[in-house]
């Protein structure tokens, strides 16, 4: 049985076509891109196509690009470049609602005598500009806060968010892994000193990834160890992964104009046929504002776990926000910085588009799902009671 | 993706005994919408023979913790009372081939939501809602766990480290304030099983000490009671110098540049020392 995928914020399917171009590097063109011989200086010349095409997709300077592992490893590369740049500021700013790659890491400097501020959201998942604006000050040496959020697909004004961390003379650096490839992502539009990229949630490979460092700005290599990546990256580049990962951005490039008409429409379709079936269930994000590929839905009174196996019996993947998915006992952390109650909290799926999507999926999904939310109510103690939970 | 064995595959896609008795015998219940999972059992008990005539389930949660009841019931049916109190979470995960470690806590909820149930019955029928004894103290505040349960779960499953109790009670699982606490549980349980050599009857004062007697005694308390917990924040504590009533210690690794430093100083370095060996100790930082 054909597996229904919509998962594509968790990653996505490697395009025939990308992988096509990865081929010859594994075993014939295996050469070290720094060798001083023919065979290892042709693949130099691979990496530096790969690099025009990401620069190209985020409207930047070839040399502004630094690959590295994916986007975990931009995000920190970025992140402890800021602080090193301006040692004596001791305040930086994030959202309360990053991915876990940039969030972790505040929370860590935090205990190492930074001052952090964790700008909250609303309801709909939207950023807190008046509480921004109020924290940010002279001292505050970097603002990170991503693009476009990766559970509820919330996209956030980081063109304002920018100007005026520059005003206060911080760093703006934005994790726009969920947003490169989906939407426009123009870093001179939006005047980005670093942005991290992944290649893999473009339909390329795993494993590697992208900061764009601004032209001017300083930056200091987080790996070091190697002249490679102009010494801000050290380590033998990943020559497949970066020519796949070169290949996918083209195409995501070529293609991004058509993107969110492809997508939104299946999108709208699942989400008002699931809404329209299914009581007691709401939408998580801000829907006047969210990447056209993703819908967090919550149904409440259940849990997501239970819902993702029943899913899974029909081979379709999604994700959820559930504490019993990732084993942390604790509903996701967005979520819960937007206040959703936790009967709904626990029992959230998160569908993730891409344009491989069909109609048919889209139908089988919201004929499977509401008899699966029926029989888990049936199971459960809370069904036919609409029990207020606690607000924390 | 969990790795579930097929049988709890097969209890979560076929669950037994799914519903509510009516007039049930007695009704049990476990955990909340807050804390994601949570279990309502109802019995049907022959008076005479205090047997298990019936019983259903109904269950808020994940694969695990549906499967994890609808064993539950059926390893209940049939048996006395008594004999069913007898069921630990262990029985529950071992009849369903095994449960991954971070589910644990599923079985421990079938396992006192059946207490509570026996204890309905017990009571003339009211529903119970299983909670700590009153007066127990409760270590996890998120999740509600009470030392009692703490121990009883290291007991019955052999746990060695936080992480495990964790897994098996969920406490600790999210702000984990209380991960110290559980540290001292443990010591406590597992040194228990290994009996100490008595100790001398009457410890030597303080101020009576030698110099080496007391780097040695403020050694022991920073290695035994200090270090442990500060290590659970990335921390530690080094002895610099004593004189007199005066201990000069250094804050090291996280705790170094923590901003909670001097509270961690004065609330527990200071408090720990003067609680075990003198109450005028002063602590400062080198």
């Amino acid at each position: 049985m054909k597996v229904i995928y919509f998962d594509n914020n968790a990653t996505t399917m490697v395009l025939p076509d990308v992988f096509k171009t990865m081929a010859p590097y594994f075993t014939e063109n295996y050469g070290n891109a720094s060798s001083m011989h023919h065979f290892g200086g042709l693949n130099k010349k691979a990496i530096e196509n790969a690099r025009r095409n990401v620069a190209a997709l985020l409207n930047a300077q070839p040399t502004e690009v630094i690959f590295t592992s994916g986007g975990t490893e931009a995000d920190s590369s970025a992140i402890y470049s800021a602080l090193r740049v301006y040692p004596a500021k001791k305040h930086i700013i994030t959202s309360a609602v990053e991915h876990p790659a940039v969030l972790e890491v505040f929370k860590k400097l935090s205990h190492e005598g930074y001052s952090v501020d964790f700008i909250s959201v609303d309801a709909d998942g939207r950023f807190n500009m008046e509480q921004y604006k109020s924290v940010l000050n002279e001292d505050t040496a970097l603002v990170s806060v991503m693009w476009a959020n990766s559970e509820t697909g919330t996209i956030f004004p980081v063109k304002e968010i920018a100007a005026l961390a520059h005003k206060a003379g911080a760093l703006f650096h934005t994790d726009a892994v969920q947003a490169v490839g989906k939407i426009p992502t123009d870093v001179k539009d939006i005047d980005a000193d670093m942005l991290s990229c992944s290649s893999h949630k473009i339909h390329g490979p795993k494993g590697v990834g992208a900061l764009y460092v601004k032209q001017g700005v300083r930056f200091m290599p987080f790996m070091v160890g190697g002249h490679q990546e102009k010494s801000r990256r050290a380590g033998t580049e990943n020559v497949p992964a970066l020519v796949g990962f070169g290949e996918a951005a083209k195409i995501a490039k070529e293609t991004l104009w058509k993107y969110e008409a492809q997508v939104a429409p299946l999108r709208d379709k699942l989400e008002n046929a699931l809404l329209a079936a299914i009581p007691d269930c709401k939408v998580n994000g801000d829907k006047s504002s969210r990447l056209p590929n993703t819908s967090n839905i919550s149904f409440g009174y259940v849990e997501g776990e239970s819902i993702l196996m029943m899913l899974d019996e029909h081979n379709i993947c999604a994700s959820s926000g559930s504490a019993c998915t990732s084993g942390s006992l604790e509903p996701s952390h967005v979520l819960m910085a937007m206040g959703v109650p936790f009967q709904f909290a626990h029992g959230s799926i998160r569908f993730s588009l891409s344009k491989f999507n069909t109609e048919e999926e889209v139908d089988a999904v919201v004929k499977v799902l509401p008899p699966i939310i029926k029989r888990l109510r049936e199971i459960s103690p809370f069904h036919g009671q609409k029990i207020a939970c606690p607000a924390r | 993706m969990w790795d579930y064995t097929e049988k709890v595959m097969d209890h979560f896609k076929n669950p037994r005994n799914v519903g509510e008795i009516k007039n049930a015998d007695g009704t049990g219940q476990v955990g909340s919408l807050v804390c994601g999972d949570a279990l309502k059992l109802t019995l049907k008990v022959n008076r005479e023979t205090e047997v298990i005539e019936d019983i259903k389930f109904q269950t808020f949660g994940c694969a695990s913790a549906i499967a994890s009841s609808s064993i539950l019931t059926e390893m209940a049916k049939g048996k006395t009372l008594e004999e069913a109190l007898k069921i630990t979470n262990r029985d529950i995960a071992d009849a369903l081939g095994s449960l991954p470690e971070e589910k644990m806590h599923c079985s421990v909820m079938g396992m006192e939501a059946l207490e509570a149930a026996v204890k309905s019955y017990r009571q003339g029928g009211e529903p119970v809602i299983f909670e700590q004894e009153p007066g127990t103290n409760i270590v996890c505040q998120c999740f509600n766990v009470s030392e009692q349960a703490i121990i009883q779960a290291i007991h019955n499953n052999n746990l060695k480290t936080v992480e495990d109790v964790t897994h098996f009670t969920k406490a600790g699982g999210a702000c984990g304030k209380c991960k110290g606490e559980i540290q001292k549980i443990l010591n406590k349980v597992l040194s228990c099983e290994i009996p100490s050599a008595p100790k001398e009857d009457k410890p030597k004062a303080y101020a009576d000490m030698t110099i080496v007697e007391k780097i040695k005694a403020v050694e022991e308390i920073l290695n035994n009671d200090v270090k442990p917990k500060l290590n659970l924040d990335g921390g530690s504590v080094e002895l610099v110098d004593i004189a007199g009533k005066v201990i000069t210690v250094k804050l090291l690794g996280m705790c170094g540049g923590c901003m909670n430093a001097a509270a961690t100083l004065k609330g527990f370095v200071e408090k720990t020392l003067r609680d075990k060996l003198s109450a005028d100790i002063e602590v400062k930082q080198a």
